[in-house]
Parts: C-alpha cells; sequence; structure tokens
C-alpha cells in the first residue's frame, strides 16, 4: 500500500515536470515517466495486460509521436524559445502550489462509500471475444479511421 | 493492496492530481504539443480512475479490457492530433495556440 | 440480423479501397451511395413494421449468441430499438445527401477515396452508437464518430478547416474524458454499465452513482454542442468542408450526443426528476443561445451552426419532459433537424460553388440564377423555424404541448418565442442572398452541377413528405 502511494505520488511530480519543463522533448520523457508509473500501478492492481498495453504504448508509441512532431516542426520550435522562459514561469507558478493544497486537503475527505459487490468473472481474453465484441468492432474502426487520418495530413503541403 | 471503498478515496486523490495537471497544462498552454500533452494527462488520470474503480470493487479482470480499449482509442487520439499540429506548423510557421485563438468562441 | 448494419458497411468499406485503379472512383461513389440508400430503406422498412410505443422495447434483433465458429463470428449483442432505427434511418438519409455533395466539392481522386471511406466509417460509428448495449460501447463507438469527424474536417478546402479541427479534437477529447469519469463511477456505485444500471444510478440514492450519470451526462451535452458546452460548434462546422459540416450538423454531432441523451433520459424516466429538470433546462437554454446568436451571424456556416445548436435544444427539452408527446416530439424533430439542416449545408455549398464564398457581406441577388437553391433552402429553413405544413412544425408543436403538458408553461412560452426568432433570421438570410439586387459587378450566378441539386431537392421531397405525413404518423402512437 505505501509503495503504491510512493509510486503515485513519483507519477505526479513526473507530470508536474513534464507540464513544466522547457522543451517538448523533456516534457514527452515525462509523459513516457508517467506512462510507466501508470502501468506500475495497474500491475499492482492486477490488471497485468492493460498494464503491459500502458507501457508499451504509453511510454512508447506516444513519446515517438511526440519526438516525431518535435522534429517534423523544429524551425517552429525555435521561434518560441525566447519568449517561452518569461511566459511560462508566469503562467505556471501557481501549480505546484495548487497541486500541494488538493493533495493535503483530499486526505481529509472521508466520503462513505457504497460499492458494488464483487463478481465471478472470466479472463480478459474471453471477455473482450465474448462479452465485448462489439467494442473490439469498434476499435478495428477507430484505428483504420487513424491510418486515413495519417494519409490525408501528411499529404498536407506548406499551402 | 486491498480493495473496498477506502482504496478508491486514496486513489482518487491521485487521479484528482493528475486531472488538475491536465486541466492547467490544457488551458494555459501556448504551444500546441503542450496542449496535447495536457490532454493526455487528462486521459491518463480518468484511466487510473477506471482502474480504481474496478479495483475497488473487485472487478479488474472485467475492467480491464475497458482500460485496454482507452489506451487503444487515446493513442490514435494522440496520431491523429500530432498529424493535426504537423499540419497547422508548417500552413502557418508556427506552433503557437494564437492560430486557433483566432477562432472566435 | 441487426448487425448487418455494421457488417455491410464494412465489407463496402474494404471493396471501395481494393478496387483496381481505373474503376476505383466511379465504383466508390455508387457503392457507398448505394449503401446508404440501402440502409435508409432497410431502417424504414423495419420501422414501419414495428408497432408500438417509443419506449425502450426489448431487443427486436435477433440475438445470435456469440461462440465459435463462422456464425459465431458474426454475431454481436446488439441493442435495437424504435430509436436505433431513428438514428439509423437517419444516418443514412444524411449520409446518402453528403456523398455526392462532398465529392463534387473534392477534385482529387485520392482524397475522394479517403471521403468515401471515412464516411463509411462514421456510418459505422452512428449505426453503433444506435446499437450499443452499454454505455462503454456507447463511449467507443462515440470516439469511432469523433475520430472519423477529426479528420473529414481537416480536409476542408478552407483556410482555417485543420485548426478548426484540433480545436474541435481537443475540447471533444475533454467531453471523453467527462464520458470516462461518468463511466468510472459507475463501475465503483453500480458494478455494470447497462441501462438499466445508469436508471438505477440516476433514481436511487447513492451519490457517488448520481455523480457519475450528471458526468457522463456532461460528455454527452458536450460532444452534442448543448449550451453550456456549444463553444466548438461554430468554429468546427465553419472550417470544415461544407459537405462534412452537412454531415456533422444532420447526424454526426447528433448521433455523438443527443443519442446518448436518449439512452439517458429514458433511463431517467424511472427516476431522478432533479436531473431530467436540469435536461430541460440545458434544452431550453440552448434553444434560447441558439436563437439569439443566429441572429448576428454574419456568415452564413456560423448562423446554420447556431441554429442547429437551437435545435438540438428542442429534440433535447422534448427528451426530458418524458412525455408521450414529447417523445414523439424529440424523435420527429431528431430526424426533421438531420433532414432539413443537412439540406441547408448543401444549399451553402451550391451558394459556395456560385459565389466563391458564404459570408452574408458577399453574396446576395443570387434568387434569378439559382431557384433550385433557392426554393428548397425555402422549405427547408420554413421547416427548422416551425412553420405548417413542414415537418419541423409538427416536431415543435409535440415539444411545446409536452412543455406545456408537464407544467412548464414558461419554457414552452420561450421556445415558441425563439422559433419566431428563428423564422427572423432565416428570412433574413434569405432576402440577402436571393432576393436583394444582384452587384453588377458579380458574374451571375448558376446552379450547381447535379450532384449538388440532386440531393438537396431529395431531401426537400423528404422533408416535405415528413411534414404532411406527421399526423398520421403521430396517429400511429397516439390512440
Amino acid at each position: 500500500m505505501a509503495l503504491t502511494v510512493v509510486v503515485l505520488s513519483v507519477m505526479v511530480a513526473a507530470a508536474l515536470w513534464s507540464v513544466v519543463t522547457l522543451t517538448m522533448l523533456r516534457a514527452a520523457i515525462g509523459l513516457a515517466l508517467v506512462s510507466v508509473l501508470l502501468a506500475v500501478v495497474l500491475f499492482t492492481m492486477g490488471a497485468t495486460l492493460a498494464a503491459v498495453f500502458e507501457l508499451s504504448v504509453g511510454a512508447g508509441l506516444i513519446p515517438v509521436l511526440f519526438v516525431s512532431v518535435v522534429s517534423l516542426t523544429r524551425r517552429q520550435q525555435q521561434e518560441e524559445r525566447p519568449m517561452v522562459r518569461r511566459i511560462y514561469f508566469r503562467r505556471f507558478w501557481p501549480l505546484p502550489l495548487v497541486l500541494l493544497a488538493a493533495g493535503i486537503a483530499l486526505t481529509f475527505v472521508h466520503l462513505p462509500i457504497a460499492v458494488a459487490p464483487p463478481v465471478q468473472e472470466g479472463g480478459p481474453r474471453a471477455i473482450f471475444w465474448v462479452s465485448r465484441r462489439l467494442d473490439l468492432f469498434g476499435q478495428v474502426l477507430i484505428v483504420v479511421a487513424g491510418a486515413l487520418g495519417i494519409v490525408v495530413l501528411f499529404k498536407e503541403g506548406p499551402k | 493492496m486491498t480493495g473496498g471503498g477506502e482504496s478508491f478515496l486514496l486513489l482518487a486523490v491521485f487521479v484528482i492530481l493528475l486531472v488538475i495537471e491536465g486541466l492547467y497544462c490544457l488551458i494555459l498552454s501556448i504551444n500546441l504539443l503542450r496542449v496535447l500533452l495536457g490532454l493526455e494527462l487528462l486521459t491518463k488520470g480518468v484511466t487510473l480512475a477506471i482502474a480504481a474503480a474496478g479495483f475497488a470493487s473487485g472487478r479488474i479482470a472485467s475492467v480491464q479490457p475497458l482500460i485496454i480499449t482507452v489506451i487503444i482509442i487515446e493513442t490514435v487520439v494522440v496520431a491523429v492530433a500530432s498529424g493535426l499540429i504537423v499540419a497547422i506548423a508548417r500552413r502557418h510557421d508556427s506552433l503557437s495556440v494564437r492560430v486557433t485563438r483566432k477562432l472566435k468562441g | 440480423m441487426a448487425y448487418a448494419f455494421l457488417i455491410l458497411p464494412f465489407f463496402a468499406l474494404i471493396l471501395v479501397n481494393l478496387m483496381p485503379r481505373r474503376l476505383r472512383a466511379p465504383i466508390a461513389f455508387g457503392l457507398t451511395l448505394a449503401l446508404f440508400l440501402a440502409q435508409t430503406a432497410a431502417a424504414l422498412v423495419v420501422l414501419l413494421s414495428g408497432v408500438g410505443g417509443l419506449a425502450p422495447a426489448a431487443a427486436v434483433a435477433a440475438p445470435i449468441s456469440p461462440g465459435p465458429g463462422i456464425e459465431g463470428l458474426l454475431g454481436f449483442h446488439l441493442h435495437l430499438d424504435l430509436w436505433s432505427l431513428l438514428a439509423i434511418l437517419s444516418a443514412g438519409v444524411v449520409g446518402a445527401g453528403v456523398l455526392p455533395v462532398g465529392w463534387s466539392t473534392m477534385q482529387d481522386e485520392g482524397r475522394r477515396l479517403i471521403f468515401a471511406s471515412l464516411l463509411l466509417i462514421n456510418l459505422m460509428g452512428i449505426n453503433g452508437v444506435a446499437l450499443a448495449t452499454d454505455l462503454f460501447s456507447l463511449y467507443v463507438f462515440i470516439e469511432v464518430v469523433s475520430v472519423s469527424t477529426y479528420i473529414l474536417i481537416a480536409m476542408g478546402g478552407e483556410g482555417d478547416a485543420i485548426e478548426g479541427a484540433f480545436k474541435y479534437l481537443v475540447l471533444s477529447g475533454v467531453a471523453t474524458v467527462l464520458l470516462l469519469a461518468g463511466i468510472a463511477l459507475l463501475i465503483l456505485s453500480e458494478g455494470d454499465l447497462s441501462f438499466a444500471s445508469l436508471a438505477r444510478a440516476a433514481g436511487k440514492g447513492g451519490g457517488l452513482g448520481r455523480l457519475g450519470v450528471i458526468l457522463f451526462a456532461a460528455g454527452l451535452l458536450t460532444k452534442g454542442g448543448f449550451v453550456p458546452f456549444h463553444w466548438w460548434v461554430p468554429d468546427a462546422y465553419t472550417g470544415a468542408p461544407t459537405a462534412v459540416s452537412a454531415l456533422m450538423a444532420g447526424i454526426a454531432t447528433k448521433a455523438s450526443g443527443t443519442f446518448g441523451i436518449v439512452r439517458v433520459a429514458l433511463a431517467l424516466s424511472q427516476g431522478g426528476g432533479a436531473m431530467r429538470e436540469a435536461l430541460i433546462g440545458v434544452g431550453i437554454l440552448s434553444i434560447v443561445v441558439g436563437a439569439f446568436a443566429g441572429l448576428a451571424q454574419r456568415d452564413t456556416k456560423r448562423m446554420l451552426a447556431y441554429s442547429s445548436v437551437s435545435q438540438v435544444g428542442y429534440i433535447v427539452a422534448g427528451l426530458a419532459a418524458g412525455n408521450l408527446l414529447g417523445l414523439l416530439g424529440a424523435a420527429l424533430h431528431f430526424f426533421a433537424h438531420a433532414v432539413c439542416t443537412s439540406q441547408l449545408f448543401g444549399n451553402v455549398a451550391s451558394v459556395e460553388r456560385a459565389t466563391g464564398s458564404s459570408g452574408l457581406d458577399r453574396t446576395g441577388g443570387l434568387g434569378k440564377g439559382m431557384p433550385v437553391t433557392a426554393g428548397t433552402s425555402v422549405l427547408a429553413s420554413l421547416s427548422i423555424a416551425g412553420l405548417p405544413p413542414l415537418s419541423g412544425f409538427w416536431s415543435k408543436l409535440l415539444v411545446v404541448i409536452a412543455l406545456w403538458q408537464t407544467g412548464h408553461q414558461g419554457y414552452a412560452v420561450t421556445a415558441v418565442v425563439a422559433s419566431l426568432l428563428t423564422l427572423a433570421y432565416f428570412i433574413g438570410w434569405h432576402r440577402r442572398t436571393f432576393w436583394t439586387k444582384p452587384d453588377a459587378a458579380v458574374r451571375p450566378a448558376v446552379e450547381g452541377g447535379a450532384a449538388l441539386l440532386v440531393p438537396v431537392i431529395a431531401l426537400s421531397v423528404v422533408n416535405v413528405g415528413i411534414g404532411l405525413g406527421s399526423p398520421f404518423i403521430i396517429g400511429l402512437f397516439v390512440r
């Protein structure tokens, strides 16, 4: 339990870092870190398959996408440099304080929570293929749409 | 970690913290890619929330496919968003949110 | 059987993309159009042969239990009721109308194919939303519709297309977060995500369950573009290629949000009085804000975008009112709005083609050269404003009566006033676009080709037909 709290706290800190850090490259690394830690938490909760997905996607695919965007827009990123430091500091400095305050305030919250009773369950493979088949179809559609989207967007040259 | 309402509350604290970070980043960022970062953090927050809900009510195995689905969908959205950002950057020669701001609400 | 609505478009999608080079374009067009029309016909047939009230009847779908083997392979658990058919029918009609318009406004063949493919995916998304059995599947297919819409918007010719798409993506993404948050809370408090448990969570106590329902509903309202979450609507609609705006207004954003609200409202009908009141409030707010904002617009697409916000307000108000007339009015308006608004965007496409713009200041005096466009847009506008004997009149009338009957007289009056405002700005638009003297310097306007005119005429016919047939339809349900 204590371990989970530590992991989650580091996760929140990593997220904070990725929000305030100056370059998007570092932000991508921060996001990857958040994903890794989230995957760990998922694992300890028993969602092992989900943890693997989160790890490979969140700490793999998504940071790669971010880095690709950065490298493809290098020139535009350069424009940003001078003004970034000042502006971002002015905008983002309250964030850590807000988080701290919220964190402390929330630990005092005690709600009675009525939780639904647990049930007997099948393995993920069974669930996906049997009772959630429709979702599987939906996911296929989304992936196809995404692929078409990438094709369309990369044909957009500078106008 | 044991299940039950208590553990949900604990996890919920972190969910809320993540959501705050995500929202803050999304609303106040100037760089479009950073706005996307904010959206990502928000999504991770709710993913944690769903996992926590499943865990706390003892049905993590049924919730797992949901989490996986959310991750997949989230990935496609990020991919499309990245493509849009690159296209916008090329067109306007800037990554600033000012570009979208000019579309009046 | 019901899964045909999902499987057939999928096969069409595969075929469209695998055709040999030379045959591709015309086959893609024909196939996709045929599919949309087939969907419309099928939905109509099933709808007419169905009988009974508008309560969520038990699944008309033949429940094919998924097991191993080919037959099992194709089986989905689906929830088919009259509302599903309504959405499927609307999607078919709007899709059939949008395809030709989009086809003619996109020149490059590669883009046309991608347009058709995305349109098919969008359609499958809407069908999925209509047939979903629980809240999570609803979310998944709402995302299918959203993602395909993001890309469709980005394909726009207009300068702001890609930026509009990004803005829409971000706001829609926040809506998704709301949906998922609601789902999380419902998992916690109810354990499962069926529509029945939604009803339970809304009805009985349990703060967390209630909060879950509210969050989920908020996500749906944002996706659907209701006030006060409507900020993304005008920009998204204006930046998109006009055909896509037609799609969005007619069915895509609607299916996303409004149909979800249909499910929520139906669940609330067993309890949750306070939430229903809130929902009616949201509806009225949308009606009013949409009407007032529409008045101030200088660009036709923006004006139509706000009008659309106003119309979905009527639908939600009727749903939340909960009685038979309210539900019937909402259903009719769902369809009427889909048909009329899509048609109006089709008209705008014609205007854009003739004059190169959709701004009110830059178009004018088109009446002589474009009689078809002028005429059909009159019909659609009047229908939306609620004039008899057109479709919009009946649907709005029912909603107003339902509001009156359920003790919301003030709201009923407001709805009527808003209707008059809507009439006002549509007449204003008409005058400025079609009836003023054409500027001598502007080249004479001519109607666009068949691809632009046929769908618009067809939709007009449907509009008038529904209007004339409404008393009969109403009679079927009110005994």
